[in-house]
């Protein structure tokens, strides 16, 4: 009797759950559909049936690119790297403090300390970094410290993140035996904390530089230096071939980067 | 001398671990803290060294009140307190010689301590210390190389470092093996002999203890049930202090294998 | 006596170790050398930024609210659709661009497909995209569906890549057939994995929803456009807040969603 009641109990819970489940997708496909919607009021659906056509048109006036024009992109090449090693760096020394503030076990206070810290973080990974660069050309005009701040702010939140996680996650009782002793403060964070997420520190370091060649080669697009702005000048006046060579250069940076950081990566674990 | 009188402790509302607890350690001697899981020992000597606030009582060392320092005294009075941790508790991604040196963080400024520019003295003293434990050989190897007998014996180097008055030894043998075990509580009571350092060890293997302090204390829901010598340990007496059959699987199992299954619990309870 | 240095571990050659270390200091001058700052510029610009921080702090949302209104709900739109597509495509692309389950040629077209996906910035493609379709959310949803196309796709072919081989040996031996395979075998395994990479895009998308709206492609970004533009730091800042806000919401939303399918 007992047994049966209890499959009864159990097939009774799988059907709530089935429904609440079905409901969930229903849910989610009227949300689509209503914002597929309204989110078309606007569209010109002749532009969309014209695109193919639009498309092939484009194609045939960007190719071939015109390759000799790489000798006038090193320059600009050169600042886009130093647009994201630098705006690494500094995101990187801002972020180190903002970590050691919001981590649970280090805040001086977890009632104020920590929730400006955890504010700061979640402000600057909210916001992308060409509108950091797009805020910054109208203030310091434009060029490429406009471009390594916006670089900078954006990593602080993505840096400070991953870090003040790996900092709750470190081996208390080392940090307790460096206490122990006598220790300072600043001596525990240096003997105890830093020791152990060091190699997590250098593995975000070089991932986040990774991300920011990425997004530094659009920056100039804002006006905020870098290759970016080679691509716009392009495309303002049409110069179609121009505008594939630079879209090739990129792609190959990207990838480049990708490869140096995965590997710079594999060798510090 | 180590003088605590009517030390009690609780967490924020929850209930008292420590009640009243009142005992003197004079210099040199060794004293052992047994005592279920639960009943307060690792409480009780983390009140010493100020890792845990206790919540009334007094706690002197040589005539120093801990109990109600500001934190930049209790970083002082630390110092003159070695501590040894059942997890090693070493940083382990330091050289060994790191970890030993960091013992006398509390004697120098940040800025020595950061480029570790240590004394002379400091560096000598070091690896004097890391002799006396048979580790010179290992000094530049990095702490996580080694192995668990090897990791205690860079713990008990780093608390001599320190030029302790004290030791407080928190389940020394916990994640060691029996003969290890052994060897390890031998250290510990033959410096201690040296260099005349009064200790308190926790230590949940009663034979162990019995064979290497010079005292005991027996802990029971955070109140001293006991308090002699080691040979006046009786079964009746260790019946109070663990209850009923706790005790005798503790002495059984020791008996047979020296290995203590009460080990996990016991991690459990310190952490 | 006996000295003592500290022992390195990542690189133990102290020669080694100096010229890396003169090497990125010539690095750092030379780099902060190559940076060209107008002086008198940026003394002007401190005024404006001052007022950006000021109007961070004390935002407008009725100045432009009909603006930012239409942004926030056309970004949210844009969001939903796009990701819902996305996912729904990056199935097909991570099959195929798994290695352990698909065909050559298949592999090599998906792979290719999403590693180009992967290596442009959402911004490009917006610009190509309404060049080809017109102004507007449609373009935005566009770019958002290829980014998100890649960015699953990427996963989910790993995740594939790594699953349990013999799993999948035995449920073959049976005598399933392909999709019976991926139905049994391999959705069990990743699908816990996807619905949380899913909201961790839907995330992604809203806050590029803003960054393609500069070059046009719809979404807040040209409303924040505009007020950066006509220097209205007190609007701008109001959308930025707005931004943030709902970011934070989805992170805190999709934490609980998460914590309820598992």
């Amino acid at each position: 009797m007992g047994e049966l009641e209890q499959k009864l109990v159990w097939e009774s819970h799988t059907k709530r759950k089935a429904w609440i489940v079905w409901g969930f997708w229903f849910a989610i496909t009227l949300l689509t559909i209503y914002c597929w919607v309204e989110m078309n009021e606007d569209t010109i659906w002749f532009f969309v049936y014209d695109a193919p056509v639009q498309a092939a048109d484009l194609i045939d006036r960007m190719f071939p690119p015109e390759w000799l024009y790489i000798n006038k992109l090193y320059k600009a090449l050169w600042d886009t790297l130093n647009i994201a090693t630098l705006g690494t760096l500094l995101g990187v020394i801002l972020a180190f403090p903002v970590a050691f503030l919001a981590a649970r076990n280090t805040t001086p206070s977890t009632k104020f300390v920590r929730p400006v810290a955890l504010f700061i973080i979640a402000s600057s990974r909210s916001i992308n970094s060409l509108i950091w660069a797009l805020l910054l050309v109208t203030i310091l005009g434009p060029g490429i410290l406009a471009g390594i701040i916006a670089i900078g702010l954006r990593s602080i939140g993505f840096v400070a993140k991953l870090l003040y996680e790996s900092i709750e996650e470190i081996n208390t009782t080392s940090v307790e035996a460096i206490e122990s002793t006598g220790a300072s403060r600043f001596q525990t964070i240096n003997y105890a904390i830093i020791p152990q997420i060091l190699p997590a520190f250098l593995g975000i370091m070089i991932f986040r530089w990774d991300i920011n060649i990425r997004e530094s080669t659009i920056l100039g697009l804002v006006g905020a230096g870098g290759i970016g702005l080679f691509l716009s000048s392009s495309m303002n006046i049409l110069a179609w071939p121009q505008v594939t060579l630079i879209i090739l250069v990129i792609l190959a940076t990207v990838i480049v980067s990708e490869y140096l950081s995965a590997k710079v990566r594999r060798l510090l674990i | 001398m180590l003088k605590i009188e009517h030390l009690k402790k609780r967490y924020k509302t929850g209930p008292w671990v420590l009640k009243d607890i009142s005992f003197e350690v004079p210099d040199g001697e060794i004293v052992g803290l047994i005592g279920p899981s639960g009943a307060g020992k690792s409480t009780m000597i983390r009140c010493v060294n100020r890792l845990i606030d206790p919540s009334e009582g007094n706690i002197q060392l040589d005539g120093v009140n801990l109990s109600n320092l500001s934190s930049s005294k209790v970083r002082e009075q630390r110092r003159h307190i070695g501590m040894i941790f059942q997890e090693y508790a070493l940083v382990e991604r330091l050289s060994v010689m790191e970890n030993v040196l960091s013992g006398r963080l509390g004697y120098l400024p940040f800025w020595r301590s950061f480029l570790r520019r240590y004394p002379e003295k400091d560096i000598d003293n070091a690896f004097e210390y890391l002799d006396r434990v048979g580790l010179i050989d290992h000094a530049n190897k990095r702490a996580d190389e080694l192995s668990g007998g090897q990791r205690q014996r860079v713990g008990i180097a780093r608390a001599l470092a320190q030029d302790p008055r004290l030791l407080l030894v928190d389940e020394p043998t916990a994640s060691l093996d029996p003969k290890t075990s052994r060897q390890i509580m031998r250290l510990i009571q033959s410096i201690c002999r040296e260099k005349s350092l009064s200790a308190i060890i926790n230590i949940h293997d009663v034979p162990l203890a019995m064979q290497f302090v010079d005292r005991i204390i027996g802990l029971q829901g955070g109140e001293v049930v006991f308090d002699g010598k080691p040979d006046e340990l009786t079964e009746d007496v260790l019946t109070r202090i663990y209850g009923d059959e706790d005790w005798t699987d503790v002495k059984a199992e020791d008996d047979d294998l020296g290995i203590d299954q009460e080990n996990d619990q016991e991690s459990e309870e310190a952490a | 006596m006996r000295t003592w240095e500290r022992p390195h571990y990542l690189v133990p050659d102290k020669r080694w170790r100096i010229a890396l270390w003169i090497a990125f200091f010539l690095y750092l001058i030379v780099g902060i050398g190559s940076i060209e700052v107008n002086w008198l510029r940026v003394y002007e610009g401190l005024e404006r930024g001052g007022r950006f921080v000021e109007g961070f702090l004390n935002p407008n949302f009725t100045r432009r609210a009909a603006d930012i209104y239409s942004g926030i709900y056309e970004s949210l739109t844009m969001t939903v659709t796009s990701t819902v597509v996305g996912i729904l495509l990056s199935i097909p692309f991570g099959m195929g661009a798994a290695r352990n389950i698909s065909p050559k040629p298949i592999y090599l077209f998906c792979r290719s497909f999403i590693a180009v996906s992967r290596s442009m910035q959402e911004v490009i493609v917006a610009i190509f995209l309404v060049a080809l379709f017109g102004f507007g959310a449609f373009a935005g949803f566009l770019t958002l569906t290829y980014a998100t196309i890649g960015f699953l796709g990427k996963l989910l072919a790993e995740e594939i890549e790594e699953i349990d081989k013999k799993q999948l040996e035995a449920i073959a031996s049976t005598g399933a057939s392909w999709l019976q395979r991926m139905h049994i075998a391999i959705w069990p395994q990743v699908m816990p994995r996807m619905i949380g990479l899913s909201f961790y895009r839907f995330d992604i998308n809203f806050r590029e929803s803003a960054v393609i709206g500069i070059v046009g492609a719809g979404g807040i970004g040209a409303t924040l456009n505009t007020s950066i533009d006509r220097y209205e730091y007190d609007s701008a800042g109001a959308v930025l807040i707005l931004i943030i806000l709902i970011v934070l919401a989805c992170e805190y939303l999709s934490g609980w969603i998460r914590k309820w399918v598992s």
